[in-house]
């Protein structure tokens, strides 16, 4: 009993060292000289350019990865195609990759020297140190989280459901719609929460690709960068806060879509 | 409503499924594929759904070659051993499924899944998940949703192997019962040869992708085709090349013509039944059926001299 | 990716060599390495202590830690970063200054990479059985014993995913680290940081030398956990 209780204390003076101290603290300091301060802090411009540069990128990226990656699930768990295997190991691969070996590998794909950029660059359209580039960057470091979330309980719920649609006459996309998509919806949300909260922080690839250009392609958490090094701390926290109450919302939506071993 | 199989094979990686397969079953029969684990019942039950696809052959339903049209379009139900149960959905939205996907009228699909139901005794139950079901109720459910479109042919894939024994044999009653009503084709996938004889017309006996023997129920037992199939279905006794079944074995205390002396091993009591062991004196070990009354009569004990007749034996070469 | 490979041999194999032989790319890459395997071993063992804690302890608000523990998912790594900056950095009020410092990085990492173990462990916990423990305490395990000899082998191939999914995380981490360590040559400056550095100033060849190493290395972490891992399963049917 008392080894039980000793070990209790340890994990949570762990987690309150390492994960909750920090945190709370970095609310404290935003918000130790009042709102009004905080609120200034956050509504000049940039800070709120960025904010919303934030929440577009998001927001194109995260619907993208949801479509993308419930499909690319079901290729690999239902069917059976050449390289799959290869197929399977790459989609872990951001998750290896450090963010900044993903930003430069964009750089050189679709930089001005690159093999892809010339192309682009002729048709009038910047990738690069822009918008575009950004948003692949983002797509790609968040692609793994929904296939990763949803490929398990595609095994897990098995085929045979998806069987006896087919033999009661419902076609493929009926039998998705109808069968494996309500089966799959709690790992799908779990996925696509997982997808926003890295998109929303992503920073080592976007800080290679954006180019950094205050008010255009500074997203929030360059923007707290560049705050900090400025020693603008307040705006450096106040972004921070807003962005780690977004993380909060997001932890709750995982809590309540995180595959719970009891009830599985 | 026929369904008619021509020489069907079937491959898995190196497994041989099915070789060779052949076989005709009637319209508003009840067919049994029986076999042991591996022998491909289940495999050719799934190439007439059209849930595998055949390597070689044809499948013909109806007449109509439907060797390569997907299970959407062949008009089978099909039953699922594991039930298969659609988990988000309630009783009733699970039969309704294929009527739904068939876009019928509502009032039609709201009256279709009270009668069925009914027949499968699930009234109370329609609002209820199959989560919250047992496994009987689960598979009632199963065979209502299938039966719900009117299926041609009714396929069920070892639809009570997954429970307890007591709920199988009232299913399995009341399965040969609905087919006496409904007279649907009906083929059943199942490893139990009691199971197969007390419901079907037809037992075809499969063993290692192939077809051992196809007839009814007493015809396989009493005028068994192979080695297979005498063991496989009932008991057997063999003593070199000869199989004997217990119950066409008779005792004596005393020799009679072409007896011979074996030694009680021992008695095993089975109710109305008695089980007895014996080895005779060449070192063959037989197994005796006699009932309570004649067991009693002997008085049989262990490690007795008795002599063994055979009424009936086969030889298979 | 292919691009990348191409690039970073560009200008001759003697250039690619150059490029990652340098003191400094050597040292950034020398302290990333220590600094990530440190910190894979300290929440190896933390979270493995917290993974039994969330699931054989009960106690009030465990539903609570258990949520807490995602947070790091959730929140932004530059936030991360920042938000230890104000609990040990110049002005902490606990008195621990860990800014500009190896510490410092470690602290950053230990944040980033805590859930991992924690949750690779947490299910096979679920699973494991308690038929297993209490057999072996039937025939007169003590406790120490058990855990040794019946729980930590069955927990050893999940703690070593987690390992390996940390390690891969800590090696190319930049988020968290880049303002807690202030980035100084040869000190505090971890090799995400000294190729975006190397990007900055316009060195892309270099950059992706030393890129593919960092990539050579991640693959060898994921490919030498895999063949540990198969070969502590080899028990399993």
């Amino acid at each position: 009993m008392r080894s039980r209780l000793s070990l209790r204390i340890t994990a949570l003076l762990y987690l309150l060292a390492v994960l909750v101290g920090p945190v709370v603290m970095v609310f404290y300091r935003a918000l130790e000289h009042g709102l009004g301060d905080f609120w200034d802090s956050i509504s000049n411009g940039a800070a709120l350019h960025a904010l919303w540069l934030t929440v577009l990128i998001a927001l194109i990226a995260v619907p993208l990865n949801t479509v993308f990656g419930v499909a690319l699930s079901l290729a690999i768990v239902r069917r059976k195609f050449p390289g799959k295997g290869i197929v399977n190991a790459f989609v872990d691969l951001p998750l290896a990759l450090s963010p900044v070996v993903v930003g430069l590998a964009l750089l050189l794909l679709y930089g001005r020297q690159g093999w892809l950029g010339p192309w682009f660059t002729d048709r009038g359209l910047q990738i690069v140190f822009a918008l575009p580039a950004m948003v692949l960057a983002t797509i790609f470091i968040s692609l793994p989280f929904v296939v990763r979330e949803v490929v398990p309980v595609l095994r897990e719920i098995g085929d045979e459901q998806e069987q006896a649609a087919s033999t009661l006459g419902a076609g493929s996309w009926q039998t998705f719609r109808r069968i494996t998509l309500p089966a799959i919806r709690w790992g799908v949300a779990y996925g696509v929460v997982l997808t926003a909260a890295r998109s929303l922080g992503e920073f080592g690839a976007v800080n290679v690709v954006s180019g950094r250009i205050q008010g255009k392609t500074e997203t929030a958490t360059l923007y707290i960068d560049a705050a900090y090094l400025d020693f603008d701390q307040k705006g450096a926290y106040a972004v921070a806060v807003v962005l780690a109450l977004i993380s909060v919302v997001i932890l709750i939506g995982m809590s309540v879509f995180r595959p719970t071993e009891e009830t599985a | 409503m026929s369904i008619t199989v021509r020489n069907v094979g079937k491959r898995f990686g190196d497994f041989v499924a099915l070789e060779g397969v052949s076989l005709g079953v009637e319209t508003g029969s009840l067919t049994a594929l029986l076999g042991p684990s591996g022998s491909g019942k289940s495999t050719l039950l799934r190439c007439i759904a059209g849930l595998e696809t055949p390597d070689t052959g044809e499948i013909l339903i109806s007449g109509e070659d439907v060797t390569d049209a997907p299970p959407q379009q062949r008009g089978v139900g099909f039953v699922f051993q594991h039930y298969a149960a659609f988990k988000h959905m309630t009783v009733a939205k699970n039969i309704a499924f294929g009527l739904e996907v068939r876009k019928r009228p509502k009032e039609e699909i709201e009256h279709r899944v009270n009668e069925l139901l009914e027949l499968v005794q699930l009234q109370g139950l329609a609002k209820r998940y199959p989560a919250q079901l047992s496994g009987g109720q689960r598979q009632r459910m199963g065979l209502a949703r299938a039966l719900a479109v009117d299926p041609e042919v009714l396929l069920l894939d070892e639809p009570f192997g997954a429970l307890d024994a007591r709920v199988r044999k009232e299913l399995r009653a009341w399965l040969r019962r609905l087919h006496d009503e409904t007279h649907t084709t009906t083929v059943i996938v199942t490893h139990d040869q009691e199971e197969a004889m007390e419901v079907a017309d037809q037992i075809v006996l499969m063993n290692r992708g192939r077809i051992e023997q196809i007839g009814g129920p007493r015809d396989l037992y009493e005028h068994p085709a192979t080695e297979f199939v005498m063991t496989f279905v009932g008991e057997a006794n063999r003593v070199g090349d000869t199989f004997v079944r217990p119950h066409d074995l008779t005792l004596t205390l005393s020799p009679v013509d072409g007896s011979e002396e074996a030694r009680v091993e021992r008695l095993v009591h089975l109710g109305f039944e008695v089980r007895v062991e014996l080895v005779r004196h060449d070192g063959a070990e037989l197994s005796v059926q006699l009932s309570r009354d004649e067991a009693d009569q002997l008085e049989l004990e262990p490690r007795q001299i008795v002599y063994v007749a055979a009424s009936r034996a086969r030889v298979f070469t | 990716m292919a691009a990348l490979v191409w690039r970073s041999t560009d200008r001759g194999g003697s250039n690619f060599w150059q490029a990652i032989s340098n003191p400094q790319s050597v040292a950034a890459l020398k302290l990333t390495l220590i600094v990530s395997a440190v910190v894979v071993l300290l929440n190896a063992v933390f979270g493995t202590i917290v993974a039994w804690v969330l699931v054989r302890d009960d106690f009030r608000g465990k539903a609570v830690v258990n949520a807490v523990i995602d947070l790091p998912f959730a929140l932004p790594t530059i936030v991360a970063g920042l938000t230890l900056l104000t609990l040990y950095g110049p002005k902490s009020p606990v008195g621990i200054d860990l800014a500009f410092s190896r510490y410092g990085i470690g602290a950053a990492l230990l944040f980033v990479t805590l859930p991992f173990v924690v949750r690779t462990v947490q299910p096979v916990l679920y699973e494991l059985d308690q038929d297993m423990e209490e057999a072996a305490a039937s025939l007169g395990a003590p406790p120490q014993l058990i855990f040794r000899r019946v729980i930590l082998p069955v927990l050893v191939p999940a703690i070593l995913s987690g390992v390996a999914m940390s390690f891969a995380r800590a090696i190319g981490e930049i988020g968290s680290v880049i303002l807690i360590s202030g980035n100084l040559p040869f000190k505090t400056q971890v090799s995400s940081v000294y190729i975006t550095g190397l990007i900055e100033s316009g060195n892309t060849p270099g950059a992706a030398a030393v890129s593919v190493l960092l990539l050579a290395i991640s693959f060898a972490t994921l490919l030498g956990i895999g063949a540990l891992r198969r070969f502590t399963t080899r028990h399993d049917a």
